[in-house]
């Protein structure tokens, strides 16, 4: 019985493959770095806020990040949105289906719909494709219809897919065909900081979870050993 | 002031049913036997997680909007902007987990201890009647976060009743206030949800725990307590509720309530079981998912429905099968022949049958989560047929043969003598 519970305690996470079969790599995220999180933020802010929205995000929650609302205001809000306010965007969904195929996704929980290692996969794995609309073609979710937003920063690249020999896994072989502003360690780490900030909105009271969670189990451990002495002296007189 | 207080209180007892009179009969000199084991904290907590989910279920209602349009962000503005929002929630999506974890071992313990037999058949109705209620609740609930696996499972769920024969299609439409899923359906699932149902499992439980109090609990050696009785009336066996099982009850209460904060303030979404990761993605009518699985608590059930082919190109035998899954266990009381109640003074061919039951259960349940083709496919030799469904059907058949087959090996089994008295 105990073993039950165990057991559901610990349920495997699966979906470690995309559903093109690109091998997803393990995002090196951490919820607690607060640089990383201002870093992600400018990023989010300078690259996705102009047709991704993340209308359910307050700019002034923001504050968790260690930033003052001051500081928002005038690093991180490029429109008229006032600190209180969500993270939205001009371009409405049918604007963004006539130009684009498909509405730009709201992605205040996409961290949480994704995943973390899904989202650093597939922000590192566009390449050029002359066939497709946009001129960019991605790895982990192919024919996407937003093009490589980040380009300027990685530079631009090109895909070989080898059949894997033996029934195994493709392999995957990029071309270097244009260099960015960032070289790849360098890319690596906005594109981390930017996963580490759409898990952070996807759930912003996450850290804090954690902290009241340890707090209450001491909290239960206590009550527990006064619940059972309680039990015990009641039960001494039951044979 | 005492003597107040004491006027004041017989002021009351003289004029409605006596408190007091009631706390001694189902508490105080409610006589259980002494030698309950472990599976029967599960009774206690499923009333524990009862009083949770109502409690966070009305602090959920202050803030979630029951509209197409709105519902999917007001959870979330529960989850970011009402403070200590996004501990209700968790209380109350792991909660529903827990409930049916806790219903599972409860329903486990009636199975493992003969609870159903005779004189307590009326409380395995009740209690069959409270879980497929449950069923109710929990699917009912789910569609209200107004997510893709919201929307889907219920617009999968609603099309059960379209292939009843005749008046199927006229039911579900019925049932929707609509052609699909929308927004009249959210606002009735919502009723549904949060007053209409939880109004029959009060009153279920209420008929539940009286039918119990009135034939008394079973227990681990599957004998009756009242059948040895001491000089003062009651029985040699038991003893008074309160104190001693309410204390035991605390204590388990509080370990358990360790479990259910471990999982809610660490892993409130169990790898994408207790919180489905594509229902963080808004409902949309326009874009099915590729793969739409039930919560888990469904999902040896939902095996069921995938695994029988349809016949005549009507999906009706599946549908049928599945209803018949869940119904099969108002008659466990008629189908169960042997004359012990435990399964400790069982012989080996209940034992075996209860071991095959448990792995049929899981591996049907494991399944339900996984699209058919999980474990890949077998060759032309049995026409390239998924392994996962081949598999499902034979457990199908397994779960049915468990309870057909019970009256013929449940009465040729070689049973112990049952004790005198109990055994601690």
């Amino acid at each position: 019985m105990k073993n039950l519970f165990l057991a559901l305690l610990f349920v495997p996470t699966f979906a470690t493959a995309s559903e093109a079969g690109y091998r997803l790599d393990r995002a090196p995220i951490d919820t607690r770095d607060l640089l990383s999180l201002q870093a992600g933020a400018r990023t989010f802010v300078n690259y996705c806020l102009n047709c991704h929205s993340a209308q359910y995000m307050r700019y002034n929650r923001l504050t968790d990040l260690g930033l003052t609302e001051s500081q928002i205001r005038d690093n991180l809000i490029f429109t008229d949105a006032k600190v209180g306010d969500t993270m939205k965007v001009a371009l409405n969904a049918k604007d963004g289906k006539a130009m684009f195929g498909a509405a730009p996704p709201d992605l205040s929980v996409i961290g949480r719909s994704r995943g973390a290692d899904w989202l650093y996969s597939y922000l590192r794995a566009f390449y050029r494709d002359e066939k497709s609309p946009t001129g960019w073609n991605n790895a982990v979710f192919p024919q996407v219809a937003m093009a490589h937003a980040l380009w300027s920063l990685q530079g631009e690249r090109g895909l070989v897919v080898v059949a894997g020999k033996n029934h195994g896994p493709a392999e995957y072989q990029w071309s270097r065909i244009s260099a960015g502003t960032q070289n790849t360690v360098q890319y690596d780490t906005t594109v981390r900081d930017l996963v580490n900030f759409l898990v952070y909105i996807g759930e912003p009271a996450a850290n804090d979870r954690k902290r009241i969670g340890i707090v209450v189990l001491f909290a239960l451990l206590i009550l527990f050993v006064f619940a059972y002495l309680l039990k015990k002296e009641y039960w001494k007189d039951v044979k | 002031m005492a003597s107040r207080l004491m006027a004041l209180w017989d002021w009351f007892d003289s004029r409605m049913p006596s408190v007091a009179e009631e706390f001694r009969k189902h508490m105080a000199e409610y006589y259980a036997p002494k030698n309950f084991n472990f599976w029967y904290f599960f009774g206690a907590f499923s009333i524990l997680l009862l009083g949770i989910q109502i409690v966070s279920g009305i602090f959920l209602t202050m803030h979630y909007k029951p509209d197409a349009n709105l519902a999917f962000g007001s959870v979330e503005y529960i989850m970011r902007d009402v403070p200590g929002g996004w501990l209700i929630r968790y209380i109350h999506s792991t909660g529903a987990s827990a409930f049916f974890a806790v219903v599972y071992l409860h329903m486990f313990r009636g199975l493992l201890y003969g609870s159903y037999k005779q004189p307590r058949e009326l409380v395995w109705i009740f209690g069959v009647l409270l879980y497929l209620t449950l069923m109710a609740e929990a699917f009912l609930g789910y569609l209200l976060p107004w997510g893709q696996m919201s929307y889907w499972g219920a617009q999968v769920i609603v099309n059960l009743f379209a292939v009843i024969p005749f008046i199927g299609p006229d039911l579900a439409l019925w049932i929707r206030g609509d052609y699909v899923v929308g927004d009249a359906t959210l606002n009735r699932f919502f009723a549904l949800h949060v007053i209409a149902v939880p109004l029959v499992l009060l009153g279920l439980v209420a008929a539940h725990i009286l039918a119990l109090h009135d034939v008394g609990s079973n227990n681990p050696d599957g004998i009756e307590i009242k059948k040895k009785k001491g000089p003062d009336g009651h029985p040699l066996d038991g003893i008074p509720f309160h104190p001693y099982y309410t204390v035991k009850d605390i204590a388990g209460a509080v370990l358990f309530m360790m479990v259910l904060c471990a999982v809610l303030f660490f892993v409130p979404e169990m790898g994408g079981y207790f919180l489905e990761y594509n229902n963080f993605v808004p409902a949309d009518p326009l874009k099915t998912p590729a793969h739409i699985a039930p919560l888990w608590y469904f999902t040896p059930f939902y095996s069921i429905l995938r695994a029988v082919p349809p016949l005549f190109n009507s999906q009706f035998p599946g549908v049928a099968l599945f209803g018949l899954s869940t119904m099969i266990l108002f008659l466990l009381p008629w189908l169960d022949r042997s004359p012990v109640k435990s399964i400790r003074y069982r012989g080996v061919l209940f034992k075996s049958a209860v071991a095959i039951f448990v792995i049929t259960f899981l591996v049907l349940g494991y399944l339900g989560t996984e699209p058919v083709t999980v474990w890949g496919q077998f060759g032309s030799w049995l026409g390239y047929a998924d392994v996962a469904t081949v598999v499902a059907r034979i457990f199908t058949l397994l779960y049915f043969a468990f309870f057909f087959l019970m009256p013929w090996y449940t009465a040729i089994d070689k049973c112990k003598p049952e004790p005198d008295r109990v055994t601690m």
